[in-house]
């Protein structure tokens, strides 16, 4: 029943995809071009890549809504040491282990503070994009080293870009992590039933705790590809993406209510919100009207169900 | 009333208590420190700085009381400016009341129909919220045509109102004081209240004593929305200017500063008294940043690093919690 239920939905979502490429490409001459799609996928590859382990997340029944401030920090981190003249490899490494820091400090709060996450994410967001603008105040970053752009800007074979490639990579991985492996029946059950996972024997906080740091590892990830893809960090970088991100989640098909949603679901609705970001600016229609059409099936997503049970 | 609200109200009072003597702590080091802090000129611009925050804040908690969020607060602030603002231009003589009713109407009317989708359809408030706030945002550009209303495009007595002074303190403090202390007292002393709390602490109870917990939610999204609203006509004349992005990522500083106030994101627990403390606490730091010397950028860490403590702090002394987010699993 369920499974019958999510297939539908992604069947919906593939939908919505394909009715955007045929809208799309009979609007714009442009938009059915190797090279165009190549550039749309920047959109939504940056933001997806933390919409993966966001998904098990919000599937174990706990969410992260410091995500897009863990990108500051990670690009201040950067920064600062890119400015002392600290090589590329190990600027990577400052930016994975700045995000991997964060999340555990989420995690800790989740798990041995006991404070809810959504406060917990609350606090945090607040505390690491203050300590962005603390450090940074109005100025700018800037002094990476060349070869550091290739992450953001640099193609691994023809159109198909480096943060293409690594977020396709991690999308089949997670996708395996959670639909086929013991690990990924125990997420599902935690958010289910965190009290009767506990009791079949799962360690549920060390899942919580290991999925914050995952979380907070991706968001330094996609910390280092969108710093090098701008080369250069200010406080205010990635601003706002957290609603963006959850939203892209929920979009999917992940219940806010836990142990519900698939990875196939939020790879698919990542297109959808990338497709219709491009498309939109190919047809000079700000993004901000297109907003009133996320915000709108983002309810939409979560109404429909509800509506049809009550009947 | 359950036993559980009882203690929550108790609680919440202690913890009140030992927030004011913290608040008034500050208060003093900073007088200490720097006497100019406490003239009366710079406490009145203090309050005139924090008015909205404090109005916006009692509406949120009131949403977090009967567990649920309002993450469209401040788009709703800013799309009910807007229409103040594009209604004061077409209009400049009718006077700043039908400006202020027509933000206020407005906003109840975007609050509740948050409030309906979360009360009929059931709908998680993080996602209704979420999404209206996309959406508010989308309005404002359409109604505005991605173009700005500024000063010259206001009338004189529509940007003079929130400035008016009365015994020293802006029209606009006098209003937040209105709001605060109509809170104080209908928290305390009525029907709708002890419903609000009893739906809050427990929707289960609350519903075997008759009380209907999703008309609760309703009721609080639609005050939420209607200060909001207000807020946003009071914003708009204030900043002299009304565009799509005004008061851009506000309601997390909002809720924060529910945080701060010891409001519980569990629900059932809060007080106008912690609120109104909460805003206060930010407004001083925030005011007192530039005497210290330290940059104003450092704000919203140290906004950070006290929401952190006080969570931490009534995280160890709960004992029960909102299933969902039940972490003792």
């Amino acid at each position: 029943m369920t499974v019958a239920r999510l297939l539908r939905w992604e069947s919906m979502l593939a939908l919505v995809l394909v009715f955007e490429f045929v809208l799309f490409s009979s609007l714009s001459p442009y938009f059915l071009n190797v090279d165009t799609l190549s550039d749309a996928t920047f959109n939504f590859t940056e933001r997806a890549l933390i919409a993966l382990p966001l998904a098990l997340l919000i599937i174990a029944g706990e969410i992260d809504i410091s995500v897009a401030a863990i990108i500051a920090l990670a690009s201040v981190a950067m920064g600062l040491a890119a400015a002392q003249g600290v090589g590329t490899p190990v600027l990577a490494a400052i930016g994975l282990g700045t995000g991997l820091a964060a999340g555990c400090v989420n995690g800790a709060l989740v798990t041995l503070g006991r404070v809810p996450s959504i406060v917990a994410t609350i606090g945090t967001m607040t505390l690491f994009r203050g300590a962005a603008y603390a450090v940074l105040g109005d100025r700018v970053m800037k002094d990476y080293p060349l070869s550091f752009a290739t992450f953001g800007q640099g193609y691994v074979a023809g159109p198909i870009s480096v943060e293409l490639a690594i977020f396709v990579v991690f999308a089949i991985v997670f996708g395996l992590f959670l639909h086929r492996t013991r690990w990924g029946r125990a997420i599902f059950a935690i958010g289910a039933n965190p009290t009767a996972s506990r009791f079949a024997g799962v360690a549920v906080d060390r899942y919580r705790f290991a999925l914050f740091a995952l979380t907070g590892t991706f968001s330094g990830l996609a910390a280092v590809l969108l710093t090098s893809r701008l080369g250069s960090t200010r406080p205010s970088i990635a601003q706002g993406w957290e609603l963006e991100i959850i939203s892209m989640v929920i979009l999917g098909g992940v219940s806010v209510w836990g142990g519900k949603g698939s990875i196939i679901g939020v790879v698919l609705a990542a297109l959808v919100f990338g497709l219709v970001t491009f498309g939109l600016g190919l047809m000079n229609i700000p993004g901000i009207v297109m907003s009133i059409f996320t915000g709108a099936l983002l309810i939409l997503v979560v109404a429909i169900p509800a509506w049809v049970n009550r009947r | 009333m359950s036993i559980r609200a009882l203690r929550g109200f108790t609680d919440a009072g202690r913890r009140d208590l030992a927030f004011a003597g913290l608040t008034l702590l500050l208060f003093a080091g900073v007088t200490l420190a720097f006497p100019a802090f406490a003239t009366p000129r710079n406490l009145a611009g203090l309050l005139d700085d924090t008015a909205i925050l404090i109005m916006l804040a009692l509406g949120q908690m009131l949403v977090i009381l009967v567990r649920g969020i309002d993450l469209s607060v401040a788009a709703n602030l800013a799309l009910c400016g807007m229409l103040a603002a594009l209604f004061n231009r077409a209009y400049p003589g009718a006077g700043v009341l039908p400006a202020v009713l027509l933000a206020t109407g407005a906003g109840t009317l975007l609050g509740a129909t948050n409030g309906l989708l979360v009360w009929k359809l059931r709908l998680p408030p993080i996602v209704v919220t979420l999404g209206t706030m996309s959406v508010f945002r989308g309005v404002i550009y359409l109604l505005s045509k991605g173009a700005w209303v500024n000063e010259n495009e206001m009338s004189r007595a529509f940007l003079a109102f929130p400035r008016g002074e009365f015994l020293g303190l802006s029209t606009l403090s006098w209003l937040a004081i209105g709001v605060a202390a109509i809170f104080f007292v209908a928290l305390r002393g009525t029907r709708l209240a002890r419903d609000l709390y009893a739906a809050g602490g427990n929707p289960e109870a609350a519903t075997y004593s008759g009380i209907d917990a999703g008309r609760m939610q309703f009721i609080a999204y639609a005050i939420c929305g209607a200060i909001a609203g207000l807020a946003g006509c009071l914003w708009v004349s204030r900043f002299a200017v009304a565009y799509t992005d005004i008061a851009l990522g506000f309601e997390l500083q909002v809720i924060a500063a529910c945080l701060i106030g010891g409001v519980a994101i569990a629900g059932g627990i809060g007080s106008a008294t912690g609120v109104v403390l909460g805003c206060l606490f930010i407004g001083i730091i925030r005011s007192s940043l530039p005497l210290v010397g330290i940059s104003p950028f450092w704000q919203m860490f140290i906004n950070g690093a006290v929401i952190l403590v006080a969570v931490l702090l009534s995280a160890r002394r709960r004992t029960a919690t909102r299933p969902v987010l039940e972490s003792r699993a």
